[in-house]
């Protein structure tokens, strides 16, 4: 701009124009830009995590709401079960339904002889597998001695391989014309071209690559050096020496064993499991029967090759040759897992469910409910508007603050020394639990219930008086059911966080394993949040399946509670 | 017998209310409202006298008689089983149990004896009560009655009734919290002073001691069992994994909030601020299945790309997803803080000529600093208090280290494994968890103490 006339201060120019003073123009609003940025980095940032946390539990969690089964025809015997008690659902539930089923899937896959096939053969099952088949007989004894085709429950590790295979399996069409020594033990195929060749190849390939693979580990291994793993990096050196050895031998015949992936062959409706390869023929034991031993034509039979090693996997070459049989077979059904829902816990993971758990939490919140509505909105109507002014109502409301933000586990102690301790109360109780969870939320619905008393204008108050109502006629009578709306999103909003808390009930004892499903207020009982902490202990794939499909329950009522609260809010909202 | 009480109870309830209310319409005559009290009023009057006789005489009553009938019963068995406290539990559930049918197996002739004189002395008992419950309320409905007259001021009386029951709801948040300082304070002393108790250590072992080894005698004559109640490394653990949920949470909460208050438009609030709520409403037992099951595996799998030896419940996942969880704390109270920053201050940093970003620097963040502060304070009390996250994610072994990819146990995560399973009250492993929920009760106590006064000075200054 210009200078102004007549002083002679030194002049003062307002600099926007020259280059320097646009750099730092630029500098500034690069400034201001990085830092709106930081601010979209950190919502993105925290919107990501949640949105993988969700993803992460409804992908764990959506296989356990299905249920893999065979649906077969089993053959009841007539002399099942006694024939004067044929019409008794005791004995008809009390009967061993074992053979049963072992004799529909023996039936299913034939000529199983072997003692430990049988084994493999109905490990396949749950120990539950004839749960249905019982309630059908129960219900209609008139089909004892006749054949049902009922739903059989597969076991957990069988219905995981329906639900995420544990192996890419490779088919290949075999080229030359094969022929079997034998249908069932050790037996030998001869091919009229040299088809074997290539899975010399593969498996040296294989061996090559997991050579590498241990050699990557050693080293990584002895950069932390320490004598503890001496030991470890010695064993992994010599097996990359064996696995080299192997690599570079000319051999043609090449041994598998379970560190490599597994080949088998399938021929004349049998299933063969190779132990050991050369170009033109091959040795293996027979996993699944022949049904000749004639000669198959080029086409008519294939390699199969189980990519993943069989000792890094949970069900062996025999299992899967039985569970892909099974599903050829058609008699693999995918089905709606109603068990989870209406079963309490069990130690199988296939059997477990969430009924016991949803129940206790049901009594639990029940008896915080009937608790805390009552004193919370009685308290907060008190300390609103009839407490004096004084010392013990000032420390009653810093108190409640204060109390809102104890850690949970504290009043797990509080009940722990005073309910269990003192007054004797039963443990694992949900009456004990529910009483716990009062004192936890308490201070939620108060300070809730005094915001919403507040809320409404003093004038209602006053025109009540006015017309020669009472104080309390007109709390109770006109302030209180305006503020209702209020205080009923409060207490959801306390309900809701009563309903997911854990770390309290852990300590009054409700972490005891309960199979029955609570009637009462003083059974053992679990609830929702503490059934997932104990399944997410366990050691078993399924159960985590499990905790997942249990976690998506308690989210979809925690959802179902906040969005009542929010309704409720957005309804009844009233701006005076 | 409880259905037949509560039965009564519900009849002259109803009965009460009735009698009175109709006797006080009755004397109202010729139209004119001649009655002081509504007539309700005088219904509800001998209706509370019922309730409050009835419940009173029901608790106090069947405890009473529930001891007894235990006492005596038991005296049958001999005073050798009245003396020993373990034979007198399990006679006494023996007796229980013979008594309403449950037991399993042939029971001694003296243990029939017992359990007869049990039942019949608690059926005469109850019975008593139910007499004694019925006369008091009859004789409390028959006062109120009798008492009703035009000038009677039956609403005052009921009014004061309801405001004692009223103030008596209001300390049920005092009781609480007495409650829960007596109950740990009672513990904690025994821990450290009671001659009786095997191992327990001094205040300053306590509170110096490095090694963290509570084992409970299991036998009275393990007398010398090594234990240790070192308080350090559950303290450095919970540090450490506070530390590191802070470093997470601070910069992506404080900088939410700060965006939200001063730079997103009300669409963008409505859209962002949910998200912000749905992770503060996830359990915590969620986010720990998270932090065990997936996070940590993940770190796990990092660090061994680049060459690091991480330990399967690392200090460092448990944090990550404790500092996720107090995400929504952090923003939401300094979002509040934030926006009660008079708009002056902004309009003067504008005048100014500053940016937006200079005048959130320089102007509103150390006008808001206190209430950050205590927000932060808070959000640390929180992840101290912690537990279901640090229980499934981190570790029980107490190292001390400060290196956040090894395990570390926290001061939540030992009361867990000490007071899950069966306990005695008796020993230094369990009383010890208590000590421990003492320190967690006072640390926590004094954080929010400060916080809360902080925020309500700050409040005052600019409302």
């Amino acid at each position: 701009m210009t200078d102004i006339a007549g002083t002679d201060a030194p002049a003062f120019r307002l600099d926007m124009t020259s280059d320097a003073a646009k750099r730092r123009i630029r500098k500034r609003y690069a400034a201001e830009a990085r830092f709106k940025s930081y601010g979209l980095v950190a919502l993105g940032v925290t919107t990501l995590f949640v949105a993988a946390l969700v993803f992460d539990i409804i992908r764990n969690g959506l296989p356990a709401f299905t249920q893999h089964s065979l649906t077969m025809d089993v053959a009841v015997p007539a002399d099942f079960v006694p024939a004067d008690k044929r019409t008794d659902p005791v004995a008809i539930r009390s009967a061993d339904y074992f053979p049963v089923t072992r004799d529909a899937l023996k039936a299913a896959i034939p000529g199983i002889e072997s003692r430990q096939g049988e084994r493999t053969l109905t490990r396949v099952l749950s120990s539950g597998a004839a749960d249905e088949l019982r309630d059908r007989l129960a219900a209609d004894p008139s089909l004892i001695g006749r054949t049902v085709k009922v739903p059989l429950l597969l076991s957990d590790d069988a219905d995981l391989y329906f639900k995420a295979p544990s192996t890419p399996i490779v088919k290949r069409g075999g080229v030359g014309t094969a022929t079997p020594s034998g249908t069932t033990g050790e037996i030998t195929i001869l091919t009229s071209s040299n088809d074997f060749a290539a899975e010399v190849v593969s498996i040296k390939q294989a061996a090559k690559a997991k050579a590498d693979t241990l050699a990557i580990e050693a080293a990584r291994l002895s950069t932390f050096g320490g004598q503890s793993l001496a030991p470890r990096i010695a064993e992994i050196n010599a097996e990359i020496a064996e696995l080299r050895a192997r690599v570079d031998s000319p051999k043609v015949e090449e041994v598998l064993d379970g560190k490599l992936p597994s080949k088998l062959v399938e021929i004349n409706g049998g299933l063969v499991k190779l132990t050991k390869i050369t170009d033109i023929s091959v040795a293996g034991e027979v996993l699944l029967p022949l049904t000749s031993a004639a000669e198959a034509k080029p086409g008519d039979w294939r390699v199969v090759t189980y990519t993943t090693p069989e000792s890094n996997r949970k069900v062996s070459d025999l299992e899967i040759g039985f569970l892909e049989r099974l599903r050829e077979k058609g008699f693999v059904e995918n089905r709606f897992n109603t068990r989870f829902f209406t079963a309490g816990d069990s130690r199988e993971p296939e059997l477990a469910g969430i009924r016991g758990a949803l129940i206790g939490s049901l009594l639990t919140l029940f008896v915080t409910l009937a608790l805390c509505v009552p004193i919370g909105v009685l308290a907060a109507v008190y300390l609103e508007e009839f407490a004096p002014k004084n010392r013990l109502t000032d420390i009653i409301e810093v108190n409640i603050n204060n109390l809102a933000a104890v850690p949970s586990i504290v009043f797990g102690l509080l009940g722990l020394a005073v309910f269990l301790n003192f007054f004797n109360f039963p443990r694992s109780a949900p009456l004990v639990g529910g009483l716990v969870l009062a004192l936890l939320v308490l201070p939620t619905i108060i300070i809730a219930a005094r915001a919403a008393l507040k809320a409404v204008p003093p004038s209602i108050k006053e025109a009540a008086l006015g017309v020669g109502a009472s104080h309390q006629q007109a709390v109770f009578h006109h302030v209180l059911p305006l503020a209702m709306p209020g205080i009923m999103t409060g207490t959801i909003i306390g309900m809701a966080h009563a309903l997911g808390e854990t770390a309290p009930l852990l300590m009054i004892g409700m972490v005891a394993f309960i199979v029955d499903v609570p009637g009462a207020l003083t059974d053992a009982a679990t609830v929702l949040p503490v059934q997932i902490y104990l399944w997410s202990d366990l050691p078993e794939q399924a159960f985590k399946l499990k905790t997942a499909g249990a976690i998506m329950v308690l989210l979809g009522f925690l959802f179902l509670m906040n969005g009542a609260a929010i309704y409720l809010r957005k309804k009844f909202e009233r701006r005076w | 017998m409880t259905s037949l009480y509560f039965l009564t109870l519900a009849i002259l309830v109803a009965a009460a209310f009735f009698l009175g209310r109709q006797r006080a319409q009755s004397l109202i005559t010729g139209g004119a409202p001649s009655l002081h009290s509504l007539p309700s009023y005088h219904g509800m009057l001998p209706m509370s006298a019922v309730l409050v006789a009835m419940l009173l005489t029901y608790v106090i009553g069947t405890n009473v008689v529930a001891k007894y009938a235990e006492s005596s019963a038991l005296a049958m068995l001999g005073a050798e089983t009245v003396a020993d406290p373990l034979k007198r539990s399990a006679g006494l559930r023996d007796i229980q149990n013979i008594a309403t049918g449950k037991h399993s197996g042939e029971a001694s002739a003296m243990l029939k004896d017992a359990a007869q004189q049990f039942a019949s002395s608690s059926a005469l008992g109850n019975w008593m009560v139910y007499g004694l419950g019925s006369l008091l309320a009859l004789i409390g409905m028959g006062y109120f009655i009798s008492r009703i007259s035009p000038v009677y001021r039956a609403r005052n009386i009921f009014e004061k009734l309801i405001l004692v029951i009223m103030g008596i709801c209001a300390t049920v948040a005092i009781l609480t919290t007495i409650g829960i300082v007596f109950s740990v304070l009672f513990e904690t002393y025994r821990f450290f002073f009671d001659p009786a108790l095997k191992g327990r250590p001094t205040v300053s072992q306590f509170l110096f001691g490095t090694e963290w080894n509570p084992q409970a005698a299991l036998r009275a004559d393990q007398g010398d069992i090594k234990t240790a109640f070192g308080f350090v490394p559950l303290l450095t653990g919970t540090l450490l994994i506070t530390t590191i949920a802070i470093i997470v949470a601070g910069p992506l909460g404080l900088f939410s909030a700060i965006y939200l208050a001063e730079y997103a438009s009300p669409r963008f609030r409505a859209i962002a601020k949910p998200i912000l709520e749905v992770l503060a409403g996830i359990p915590t037992v969620v986010l720990g299945f998270f932090a065990a099951l997936t996070v940590a595996p993940l770190i796990r799998g990092w660090g061994e790309q680049y060459g690091l030896d991480v330990a399967s419940e690392s200090a460092l996942a448990a944090g990550l997803v404790m500092g996720m969880m107090i995400i929504p704390f952090i923003s939401s109270l300094s979002d509040d803080v934030i926006n009660s920053v008079p708009q002056s201050l902004r309009d003067g940093a504008y005048a100014l000529g500053a940016t937006k970003s200079e005048t959130i620097k320089n102007v509103i963040l150390p006008a808001a600093l206190p209430g950050i502060v205590s927000a932060f304070m808070l959000a640390i009390s929180r992840a101290i208090g912690e537990t279901m996250i640090v229980v499934m994610a981190a570790g029980l072994a107490a190292n001390l280290t400060a290196n956040p990819l090894e395990a570390v146990t926290t001061i939540t995560v030992q009361i867990k494994t000490i007071l899950v399973g069966d306990q005695e009250f008796d020993s230094a492993k369990t009383l010890a968890a208590f000590a421990l929920g003492f320190v967690l009760f006072v640390v926590t106590l004094i954080l929010n103490v400060i916080a809360l006064q902080v925020v309500r000075r700050y409040r005052e200054q600019y409302d």
